[in-house]
């Protein structure tokens, strides 16, 4: 078995990178073999069905759970935001906005201003927690994670609980914030389709990585398309293509290696 | 054992007034002003049930530190330490729901402890009140116990605050922050535990987690924030004390259930003009 160092790298090469990582659990593979690369200004977008171990690369990412086997050099001194799935607020805690942006975090006002500013949420600032919306959540969760001013948003299925229009209004901002700041993103979601114009990488996992490359390619792979069924290979075939059009270049030469990766 | 109470506050009371309702009001100042605090975690946290299973194997401390002649602050805090490590222990092992679990132990914790009080040869042992309180047993040294606990229980909520309510507003959170989720679950079954083993001569073992919710659940309407929530219950708390005494000492009625009963009486009156003015509130609009 490896031994596992988490250190803070002093390669300047990518914000993150973990490699080989082993992760098992009552004797089960979550994780067999994953290596990630997270460049900066990387927007990288992890797929995989239920169980497929990615919120267990996340919490490795993060450090916050020792993989069995396989390394994980940080760049040193990395901030690092993140945003679960949902936040259910409890009617029995009395807590607003403002203090729940606080709690924990040594920040100015103005920083709570500007991050609620960005995340669209100076109006409810002053409301309790639990009477806001799904959507009103999740951009509060977004605005305490970019308080730090982080270098990496990590951000668990951030849009699952959300109605599609809360989805589409949630992605829109995610992208505007990857637009204005040197933000990296590493994002879990199952919403390719609507995070496909800022992806530069889609990483599909199912406990070893079946496929990883630009958007377009991935959605080609074979992997991919016997993971998620020709419908959705070719549901992403069409986003693909307005994407493509929309845009008319491809993000990416340094990750097309990556593209023919197979573990296993 | 309800008559002899009644005739033992009668006799004492009259031997010393001043000084045990001093001591009295003191050790339920103190206790009211932790257990306030405290209290809010228990009320979001859902620990309630917890807190009940915690105070029920307190007797088993008490019978400890009878039998082998230690403090029963001491037994209780031990015995209570243990059960929250012990379960914690099965919690982790998932084989069954902790409401099982806490029955379980607690009801085992209490047998126990009934069974080895019936092997202690003073026949003066008055179960009654440590199940309801007894403000006429508050030694002075109780009081230390009492302040020397309160202050580590506050000291701690205080230092651990943000990381705490940060964790229950959302514990995933607040482990991805950095904050040490195990931790600080057990720094708060600890905490229950000291105020549990200071708290038994006041309200009794019956009615501790009562001090610890219904003040902290009667706050939660007048508050917006968790801080003044943790103020407003230990000034709640303070309040029902204060009367509860003062029944206590006028009705001749055990101190647990007088200081119960006044905070039942304070919530409700709470409650009810809270629905008053938010009915008022909803026609005005």
């Amino acid at each position: 078995m490896n031994a596992v160092t988490v250190r803070g790298g002093t390669r300047m090469g990518a914000l993150i990178s973990a490699k080989n990582l082993m992760v098992v659990r009552d004797g089960k593979s979550i994780l067999n073999d994953v290596s990630l690369d997270i460049e900066d200004h990387d927007f990288v977008t992890i797929i995989g069905p239920n169980g497929a171990g990615k919120s267990m690369l996340l919490k490795c990412v993060m450090g916050f759970y020792k993989p069995e086997g396989g390394t994980v050099f940080r760049r040193s001194g990395i901030k690092i935001g993140y945003v679960p799935q949902r936040l259910v607020a409890d009617h029995t805690i009395p807590i607003r906005v403002r203090r729940f942006l606080s709690l924990r975090k040594k920040v100015t006002k103005d920083a709570i201003v500007n991050a609620a500013r960005e995340t669209a949420i100076e109006e409810i600032l002053d409301q309790p927690l639990h009477v806001l919306s799904g959507g009103e959540l999740q951009r509060v969760l977004l605005a305490r994670a970019l308080l730090d001013d982080p270098d990496l948003l990590v951000l668990d299925e951030p849009a699952q609980n959300l109605d599609v229009s809360g989805q589409l209004g949630f992605y829109k901002l995610l992208d505007h914030i990857y637009a204005e700041r040197n933000v990296s993103i590493l994002m879990v979601s199952h919403d390719l389709h609507l995070v496909m114009s800022s992806t530069k990488r889609v990483v599909c996992l199912y406990h070893h990585i079946c496929c990883s490359g630009a958007p377009h390619m991935v959605t080609r792979d074979p992997e991919f398309i016997s993971l998620f069924g020709d419908d959705m290979a070719r549901l992403m075939a069409v986003y693909n293509h307005s994407h493509d059009h929309a845009h008319g270049h491809d993000h990416d030469h340094h990750h097309h290696d990556d593209g023919e990766r197979h573990a296993g | 054992m309800g008559m002899t109470m009644i005739i033992t506050i009668t006799t004492t009371g009259n031997a010393m007034p001043d000084d045990f309702i001093l001591r009295a009001v003191l050790a339920g100042v103190g206790v009211a002003l932790v257990a306030g605090p405290l209290g809010c975690f228990v009320v979001w946290r859902r620990m309630a049930y917890f807190g009940d299973s915690l105070a029920h194997s307190a007797l088993l401390g008490i019978a400890l530190g009878l039998l082998y002649g230690i403090n029963v602050n001491l037994g209780i805090i031990i015995v209570c330490s243990v059960f929250a490590f012990l379960l914690v222990w099965l919690q982790q092992r998932k084989v069954l729901a902790t409401d099982t679990l806490l029955g379980i132990l607690a009801h085992a914790a209490l047998s126990i402890g009934m069974v080895a009080i019936s092997f202690l040869e003073t026949a003066r042992f008055d179960l009654h009140s440590y199940l309801f309180g007894d403000i006429l047993t508050v030694q002075t040294s109780d009081l230390y116990w009492i302040y020397g606990g309160g202050v580590v229980v506050i000291g701690l909520l205080l230092a651990n605050w943000s990381s705490l309510t940060l964790m229950t507003v959302h514990e995933d959170l607040a482990r991805a922050e950095g904050v040490n989720t195990v931790w600080s679950n057990i720094l708060l079954m600890l905490l229950m535990t000291i105020v549990v083993a200071v708290s038994i001569r006041i309200v009794g073992i019956l009615l501790i987690t009562s001090m610890l919710i219904i003040p902290a659940a009667t706050a939660r309407g007048l508050v917006t924030s968790p801080e003044n929530m943790a103020i407003a219950s230990a000034v709640l708390g303070l309040l029902a004390v204060l009367l509860g005494i003062s029944g206590s000492v006028e009705f001749d009625t055990p101190s647990g259930p007088s200081i119960v009963t006044a905070a039942a009486i304070i919530f409700a009156v709470f409650s009810f003009i809270s629905v008053l003015l938010r009915r008022r509130r909803s026609s005005a609009s």
